[in-house]
This record gives structure tokens, sequence and C-alpha cells, in this order.
């Protein structure tokens, strides 16, 4: 098997090298083809990877292909952990990327209209395009596939470097250059605390090897450190590498890059910001779960986080009117769910709302997209309205992504989904109320910010003007196929999938979950097959709330809508205080832009122009330069060209040896 | 004496370079002045055989031939293997040069695989005798190459003044092989090794005598202040001669230092420790600080070999197995370094124009950006950057040095590698930054492309994953 491991990675770095450096030669057709190729043989050996740990009782993989360098004791080295949880993520990934591959084709397909005439860096678009995608796949396998944190380390930095270049892809955009700076700028503050939390493992357990400090970690469960006044070595630890995670994957507050990456092309916001980079942090402390089980204060950190994301990003979400940025706001608030199933050690929850995550996101940022197409790059939902008409293949699958986001009964959202939420209300680590308020009132949220969406973009009347109406048409089969697919995994992969992941002991060897921890008990005793959860779903408190957001919405944004078109704006005009809260994103932005844009552009004036100018370049860089100019000046004047003073060199030397080494 | 066949085995290499400079010496003379082609072709042949056979009769335990005239050893392995890649390597980029300037010449082969020959012999050395035989061959063959082409007055004047050097340095490393025969009475590096155990440094007679073989040896690899010949003959000689004076011999100078300072003397490590360390720290200062003022890239190239002499030197002196591995792997990549950048010189060369001068290099990207591209990454090695081998090189040789606690050292090692990192990036400024002077486009063959490419993501795959050729390096040091 590790043949085949190694084949899954390196297949798409193969296409990305193809299109990315001889994509000029090759064309667009040999860069669409041979990527999409790398990625295809990834995805099939994934899926075929994954059926055999369904139907063969394929054992865990973990083992070396190769060291790279030992320091100190520490082995670096490029390795693969192959088991039942990076198997479902193997299979996540390559196949959503596979969908976005293939719907890029048509997405991109005229792209040399988003560039000036005369750029120069529009030239290739569309294989760099490809090549960055594909290059994008092979560093999230890295980083799932990882046995050690080196590697984790790489891929995490990797698919953080591919998401910088992703988002400022349109280079000639002045919005794009900020949104990725500000990406890169704000997952530098987790990426710092990340990385010092692989130092703090690396200084105590004096190994990078997942396997080796997990069966030590134990041993260290009760290590006080004597930072900030003394506190557990596995908090610090947790703490740390969860800030790491807290930039990949947005949570509060550093979560301001997200919303502003929609600047990239569309299919990138599906793959990289929604499906699958933004889950790498709630992927790795799954993995760390044997580490962060040691640590309640930890777990509750976590928890609170995610709580705080899951609802006051939603929150935002309602007042937003550009069609990717309210599905951005979307997909933070479902991280938040995702991250607060971490905090309550309900990981295969976590992971299982990962994975249908993944789909419906996926699918309605690619519907999305597909609206963007046909509405002519106009992303504004007020341009909008019955585009039902129009687009039927997009229309339906939109509503199933919605229905299933919103948790609709029987879609793939609502297994997870309310899995997450009764483990959070079992949860009796400081915070889980807090957290379970809060998620249960995200419920609402959900719904009214989804269905306003939806509503407003295809049904209630035409807004658009003539020219996009007459324009109007549904996008071709390239982007059509990957929507119909992933809308299909949206209904159905719940279904398939509760019952080995929450039920069944799917994550035995995965995932560690201490008997204290345990709140997934009450789901699993309380389960009889998929049917009879539907049915106990239908009686909850969620699906009420749901179901109100879902008439809520209904009501005000098409049935109030048909007759008041300006009601969006009146109701949040009405809401004064609050919209303008909402709206300035609860003044994070404003804060980090004066407080950390200015306070560091202030220093770093003092130091460029007294430090720099004056101190390094004035006195040491050119001074040194000069010093060292004359000395070369001198020494090449040694070099007279004449062969008696080259022999007395020679004999002075020898003289000099001689005299030091013998003589004294 | 009876002779045993089984002597012939650990020297199969040998004999198939000496054939193959037989073999063209005769064909040579068949040839048609515009069938010229053939001598290259055979010359590649015989290297490719060479290193086939260096392969075949490698690996497992170390055998003494010839009444230990001879040894075969991991070591002698790897670093036969690296001196006739390096070689072949140079011979291919030779080959334009010399065809645009009829000089495609059936000596300039006998005389490299003679040279080639006498590194080999160098490396397989196991007596004084042996060594010394393979060092005159070598250098004699070189001369030779260095005065090639006739018509060129710097040429001579730079093979004259070689010769002369050279004699002086051959000379006071015999005196030094005198003096140990001496006072141990043997040539044999075994027998000299347990003789020098037994006196140590008390013998003042051995002192001196490790005084001069280290000056003998300062000489050959060019290290200050040894190294007057070395800037004069990198400018003097024709390209493809300095390409290949400067590459190849220097695996073979380190089999020299290593059999001679480590497997013979390593009794008086003391001793020569202190010696290297001053020659490198000359070396690496005014190699470094001296290439800054030059204006002919060639010269450059000279001041630049002698600060990474230098640094092989800074890994041999901690004088631990993980200084000597890596050392040899320094200087592996140094030669393969080394090739390739004079590589790009004689691509940029044509008939009537010998690229030589900083300027020459200027635009090239806009000339041909893959070549910019392979001479970057030789320049960013030689400079020390990371991801290339350079870097690794450079933090192996550091580590070792830092290991056997003379911090002191790698301070001024690093210190001036700080200022010589200026006139590489320099190059690379050039390069990318700067307008063409000229409008003539660069003609190559597909075969000096392939050996570019390969050459150069080479110095960068060995800088990403050392591991394999590092692993070598250090079973050669049990």
């Amino acid at each position: 098997m590790e043949k085949v491991y190694l084949t899954i990675v390196l297949a798409p770095l193969i296409g990305a090298i193809v299109a990315g450096f001889f994509g000029g030669r090759i064309g667009r057709r040999g860069a669409h083809s041979v990527s999409i190729l790398g990625v295809s043989v990834s995805a099939a050996l994934s899926l075929y990877t994954l059926s055999r740990f369904i139907w063969h009782d394929e054992g865990t993989f973990n083992g070396t292909l190769y060291t790279w360098m030992v320091s100190d004791g520490i082995r670096f080295q490029v390795g693969f952990l192959v088991d039942r949880l990076t198997v479902l993520m193997m299979a996540t990934v390559t196949f959503v990327s596979l969908m976005v591959h293939i719907y890029t084709i048509g997405y991109m397909a005229d792209d040399e209209h988003n560039w000036p005439h005369d750029s120069k860096v529009g030239t290739n678009s569309y294989q760099r395009f490809f090549s960055y995608i594909s290059l994008f796949t092979f560093a999230m396998l890295m980083l799932v596939m990882s046995n050690n944190f080196m590697q984790l380390f790489f891929g995490w930095e990797a698919v953080g470097l591919v998401s910088y270049l992703l988002i400022g892809f349109w280079s000639v955009r002045e919005s794009a250059i900020f949104a990725n700076l500000k990406a890169f700028l704000v997952n530098r503050v987790g990426d710092f605390g990340f990385i010092l939390g692989i130092a703090a493992v690396a200084m105590y357990f004096n190994s990078m090897d997942y396997k080796e400090v997990f069966a030590r970690a134990p041993e260290f469960a009760q290590t006080q450190v004597a930072v900030f006044g003394g506190v557990s070595l596995m908090t610090l630890i947790c703490v740390l590498l969860f800030i790491g995670a807290m930039g990949k994957s947005a949570q509060v507050p550093l979560h301001v890059w997200l919303p502003d990456s929609m600047e990239g092309p569309t299919p990138i916001s599906a793959l990289i910001h929604a499906a699958t980079m933004v889950t790498a942090g709630v992927f790795m402390v799954a993995r760390m779960s044997p580490l962060y089980e040691l640590s309640d204060t930890a777990l509750s950190f976590v928890m609170i986080v995610g709580a705080t994301t899951a609802l006051f990003t939603g929150l935002i979400g309602l007042v937003q009117s550009d069609i990717k940025r309210v599905v951005a706001y979307s997909t933070l608030s479902q991280l938040g769910y995702m991250v607060t199933a971490m905090g309550a050690s309900a990981y295969a929850a976590g992971i299982f709302h990962l994975m249908t995550h993944a789909f419906f996101k996926a699918l309605l940022f690619l519907a999305a997209g597909s609206v963007i197409l046909a509405m002519h790059h106009d992303q504004d939902i007020r341009n909008m309205g019955a585009l039902r008409k129009y687009l039927p293949i997009t229309w339906i699958t939109f509503l199933v992504g919605t229905l299933a986001l919103t948790g609709f009964p029987g879609l793939a959202g609502s297994f997870s989904k309310d899995a997450i939420i009764e483990a959070v209300e079992e949860s009796t680590l400081y915070g889980a109320h807090y957290a379970s308020v809060l998620l249960t009132i995200g419920v609402v949220v959900t719904a009214l910010y989804s269905f306003r969406l939806y509503f407003l973009v295809f049904h209630g009347k035409e807004r658009m003007n003539d020219h996009t109406r007459h324009h109007l048409h549904e996008s071709p089969w390239v982007v059509t196929v990957p929507l119909v697919a992933l809308a299909v995994l949206s209904a159905v992969s719940g279904w398939l999938a509760i019952e080995p992941l929450l039920i069944g002991d799917w994550f035995k060897d995965a995932i560690m979950v201490t008997p204290a921890h345990d709140t997934l008990m009450k789901i699993r005793e309380e389960f009889h097959g998929p049917l009879q959860y539907v049915i106990h779903g239908l009686h909850s408190e969620v699906f009420y709330l749901s179901m109100g957001g879902m008439v809520g919405a209904g009501l005000i944004w098409w049935f109030v809508h048909s007759f008041n078109p300006r009601i969006d704006e009146q109701i949040q005009k009405y809401s004064g205080p609050l919209t303008w809260v909402l709206v300035n994103k609860y003044g994070c932005d404003d804060f980090n832009q004066r407080v950390f844009g200015g306070g560091s552009q202030s220093v770093g004036r003092v130091f460029w122009k007294g430090g720099d100018e004056v101190l390094i370049d004035g006195a040491i860089v050119n001074g040194s330069a000069h010093s060292v100019g004359r000395l070369a000046g001198l020494t090449s004047r040694l070099q007279t060209g004449f062969l008696y003073h080259y022999a007395i060199a020679m004999i002075v030397g020898l003289v000099g040896l001689l005299t030091i080494f013998v003589a004294l | 004496m009876p002779f045993n066949s089984a002597n012939l085995l650990p020297i199969l290499p040998e004999i198939a370079i000496l054939i193959t400079a037989a073999v063209v010496l005769v064909v040579d003379l068949y040839l048609k002045e515009k069938d010229k082609g053939v001598n290259h072709v055979l010359a590649l042949i015989g290297l490719l055989v060479a290193f086939v056979l260096t392969g075949l009769v490698g690996g497992g335990e170390r055998v003494l031939a010839f009444d230990g005239n001879v040894v075969r050893d991991l070591m002698s392995d790897l670093l036969k293997a690296g001196a006739l890649i390096v070689s072949a390597l140079t011979l291919v980029y030779a080959r334009p040069w010399l065809k645009d300037r009829n000089l495609l010449a059936g000596e300039f082969y006998v005389l490299s695989l003679c040279a080639v020959l006498g590194m080999l012999v160098m490396i397989s050395a196991n007596t004084f005798l042996t060594l010394y035989l393979g060092l005159e061959l070598l250098a004699l063959s070189l001369y030779a190459l260095v005065a090639f082409d006739r018509d060129s007055k710097l040429g001579s004047e730079a093979a004259m003044k070689y010769f002369v050097l050279g004699a002086l340095g051959s000379g006071l490393l015999l005196y030094g092989i005198s003096m140990i025969y001496g006072a141990t009475g043997s040539i044999e590096l075994g027998a000299v090794a347990r003789a020098v155990a037994e006196q140590g440094s008390g013998n003042k007679v051995l002192v001196f005598g490790v005084a001069f073989l280290v000056i003998g040896i300062g000489f050959k690899f060019g290290a200050v202040p040894f190294h007057m010949w070395v800037p004069d003959i990198y400018e003097g000689a024709p390209t493809p001669v300095a390409m290949f004076l400067g590459s190849a011999p220097k695996i073979a100078a380190f089999a020299m230092i290593v059999r001679l300072l480590v497997e013979g003397l390593n009794a008086l490590h003391t001793d020569w420790q202190g010696m290297l360390a001053i020659l490198a720290v000359l070396s690496i200062g005014l190699g470094n600080v001296a290439a800054i003022a030059q204006s002919n890239i060639k010269r450059m190239f000279g001041y630049s070999t002698i600060s990474h002499v230098g640094f092989i030197f800074l890994g041999l002196l901690a004088g631990s197995t993980q200084g000597y591995a890596s050392a040899m792997f320094y200087t592996l990549t140094y030669a393969l370094m080394a090739a390739g950048a004079f590589g790009i010189l004689t691509i940029l060369s044509r008939e009537g124009f010998d690229a030589q001068n900083l300027e020459d290099l200027k635009g090239l990207n806009e000339r041909d950006p893959w070549y910019a591209a392979m001479m970057a990454l030789l320049m960013f090695s030689a400079a020390g950057v990371p991801p290339t081998v350079g870097f690794m090189g450079k933090l192996l040789v550091l580590e070792a040095v830092v290991r056997v606690d003379m911090v002191w050292l790698a301070l001024v090692a690093v210190f001036f590698s700080i200022i010589g990192a200026f006139y590489y990036l320099r190059v690379v400024k050039f390069i990318y930054f700067d307008q063409p002077t000229t409008a003539v486009p660069i003609v190559t063959t597909g075969g000096v492309r392939a050996a570019m490419t390969v050459n150069g993501l080479a110095i960068l795959f060995l800088g990403l994953f050392p591991a394999a050729l590092l692993g070598l390096c250090q079973a050669a040091f049990p």
C-alpha cells in the first residue's frame, strides 16, 4: 500500500509541475487534462483505499519514506500515517478537488476578460490556475497524511501559500492584493502559536513523530511549565496548537481574513476556503485528540472559541449583499460548529460534519459561481431574483445545498449538526452551557441567512438589467455535472456515514476519547438506525427552530418582498445600531487596521528612519561595504603577476608554518 | 612474487581510462578534420565504461592490491564515481567551444583522459609512490592542457607559471614525503600510520615533514598563501581547461589529503589541524574579499575556489568522522557546482568571442531563461543559499566544526561567507535585472542543454534531499 499512498500524494504534484512550468507549451487543453488526470488518479486511489478500509479491514499504515535529517536526536522525516481518520479526509479532499477541477474548466473558460489587455501576468493564467489547485491538493494531502509534526507544518504552510497565491490570483486588482496580504498576515499570527506549540512538543518529547508523542503524552499529563505563572504542559501545547488552528480555520478573533478571501476565483473559494483547507484546523485537533484529552482547560477554550464563532459570524451573514460573502460567513459559522464539537470531545461528530459540510458547502459555492457566471460577474444579490427560471439545475442543486446546510431532516447537514448539538449538551466542561445556547440560537440564524440568500436569488421579481437578462442561461455541463454530483452526496452522505462514524467504532484507533469526555454516548445508546434518527430529529427543538427560521425567511424575503422589494433595506434600517454593528463586523477589521496595522506602520517608520537609514545603512552597511571594497582592492593588488612574487609568497608561507609548528 | 590477476580487479576503471586514452590517440591519426567528433564520443564512452566498472567492482570490504600499493574502499568508489561524472560533464560542455575554434583535436581528449587517469590513481593510492605518480600524471596533463591553445599568449604565460610553481609545490611535497619516510622507514600508508602512532609528535622530524606535506597539499588545492597560481591560471587557461582544472581535480586532491593526513598521519592530528586552520581562515578570508574586486568572471571563480577550499579544510580539520564526511560531501558538490558555472561560460562563448567578463552575463534571462535559471541556482548554491546544496554543504561543515568546540572558526567562516555572498548575488543581479549588451543569440546543442539541466537541477535536488549522498559519504568514514 505504501506505493499507492505515495502515488496519491505525488500525482497532483506532477500535474501541478507540468501545468505550471510547461503550461505555455502544452496549452490550455493540455494543462487541464494533465492536472485533472493527476487528481483523478489520486481520487480513484483514495476511494480505493477507503473501500479497503470499509470492506477489507485494511490496517493502519504508519511508515517513514524518507529521512531528511537527524539533528540532536530528533528525526525529521517524510512519512505517512494512514488510518481511518486520514482516509476519510483523503477521500473528501480528493473528491471535492476533482469536482472543482472539472468545474474550473467552465468557470475559467474566458479568464482573459479578467485581465487588462496589455497585462503580462495575464498570459497563461488559465494554466497557472490549474497548476495552483493541483498544488493545493498535493499540499493538503501532505498535511492530512503526515505522521509527524514537521510534515504537518510543511503541509500547513504549503496550503497557506497556495491560498495566498489564489486569493490574489487576479493580481491586478487592488482588493485582491489587499485580501491576500491580509490572509497571509492573519495566518502568520496563528502560525506563530502553532510553531511554538510544535516547539514545545519537540522540547519536552524530543521527538516529532505522532506515535511516539502520543504514546508518551500521559507521562506529561501532570507536568507544569513556568510560563504565564505556571500552566500545565498539555494545556500550553494544546492551546498553542489551537491558535494555529484558529488562524487556518478562521475562528474568532482570527476570522477576519476568510470573508475577504472571496476576492479569489469562486472554484478556490469552494475548494480551499470552504471544503478543505479551512477545515485543516479541525482535522488537526482531531488528530491530536490524545493530547487534547489530557487538558480540560484547552478543551473548554476550544469549545468557547468555536461556539462564539458559530453564532456571531453567522449573524453577520444576515446583512451581506454579496452572494459569495453570505456563503463565506456561513462557512465561518459552520467551522465554529465543528470546532465546538472538538471542544466537547465529540471528535467523530466534528469530522462527520467536516465531511458533510465539505460536500454541501462546495456545492453552495460552485452553485453561487454558476450564478455569478450567468450574471456576468455581478455578485450583488440585490440585482438578482427569479433565477430559477433561467438556471434550473443550479436552482435545484442550490436548494439541496441550502436545505443540507440548515439541517433539513434527512439531508447530510441534519445528521452531523444534530449530533454536534446533542454532544455539546452532554458535555460537562466549563463553558459547555454557553456553547450549547449559542449553537442552538445559531440554528435559527443559519436558517435565516441561508433562506434569505436562496429566496433573494432564485425567487421574487427579476431585478437585473435587461442586458444581463437576455444573456442569462444555464452553465455548461462541466459546471453542472459537479453540482449534481455534490448535490447527490449532500443528500445521501448523512444516511450512509452516520452509523459507522458516530455509532460504530470507525475511529477506534485514530481518535482517543477518555470515558469522562464521551459525549457521544447518549446518541450511541439511543440510536436505532438512520431512519429512527431522522424521525427522532423531527421532535427536537433544533428542528422547530430551523423550520421557524426557514418560514420566517420565506415570509420576509419571498412573501413580503414580492410586494415590497425594499424590505431588506428597511429591516436593516430599522434595526439601526444592530445593523451598524453587524455591517462593521463588530469592529474587528477596523480595530486590526487601526491598532495593529497602524501601530506596526508607526513602529516600522521609527525603525526605518532611525534604525535602518541612519544606523544600519549609513554606518554598518555602506560603511562596511566601503571598507570591504578598499580591502578587496588592496588584496587584488597583491596579485602582481610576477612569478617570483608568487614563489616568494609560498616560501614565506613555508617559513611561517615551520616557525609556528616546529620551532615554537 | 607471483602475480595474482585478482590484483587487476580494483583498478579496472583505471585500465578502462588508459585503454580509451590509447585508442583515442591512435584513432585520431586516421580521422579527417570533420570527423574529429569521434574523439569526443570515444572519450565519453571510456568515462562511462569506467563509471560502470567502478560500480561493478565497488562496494563491500576494503581491498588492497599490488602489495599494498593500491587500495579500493568505499571512499575511493564514491570519489572515483564523482570524478568521472564531473569529468564527463566538463567534456560535454567543452565540445562546442572547441569546435568553434577548430581545436577539437585528439590531443585535448588524450590529455584530459590522462588527467582523469591521474586522478583515479591518486584516489586509489595507498603508498606515497602511487600517490605521487598519480599526482604528477594529473599535473603534467594539466600543464599541457593550459597551454593547449598555442596561439594564445595568455595561455602560454599561464602554463609557464603553473609549471614552475607546480614544480616548486611538488618539490616541497616530495621533501615532506622523504622526511616521513626517513622517520618511519616505510612508504606504505598503513605502516606509516603505525610507526607514527608509536613515535607521536615528539619526533620533530615528523612534524617537519607534515608541514611540507601540508604545503604541498595546500598548493594543489590552491589554499592561501599557496594560491597565487589560481587566479592567473583560471584567467589564462582556455575556458574548458579552466573548467576541467577547477572541478574534478579537487576531488582527487581531497583523496590525497585524506590518504596522507587522515589515514597516514592521524596520530599527528593536533599538528596538521593547526596548520589547516591557518590555511582555512586565510583562504576563506582572502578568497572572498579579493573576489569582490574582480571584473573578470574566470578570475572571480578562481578566488571563489580558494574560499571553498577553506571550507573543505574546515571539515577536515574537525578531525571527526562527521567532519570528514561533510568535507567529502562539500568537495563532491563543489566540483559539480564549479563544472556547471564554467559550463555556462562556455555556452555564452562563441566563435571569436570568449565570455569572461561579468558584463557578458548581463540580461542572460532575456537571452535564454532556462540557462539563466540554472546559473542563478549555481550562484545561489555557491553563496550557500537554501535550499541549494551549497547551503547544505556549508551547514554540515560548520556543524562538524562547532561539534569539536571550534566555534570561532565557524564564526569567521560565516562572516566571510556573508561578504562572499555579495559577488555571487551580483552575478544573479546581472542575469535578471540588467539589459543584455549584445543581441547575438545563444547557440547551443541539445546535449549541452540536457547536461546543464541535470547539473543545475542536481544542485537543487541534492540540497532538498541530501540524505542519499550524505549517507554514502558517511559510510566512507566508518
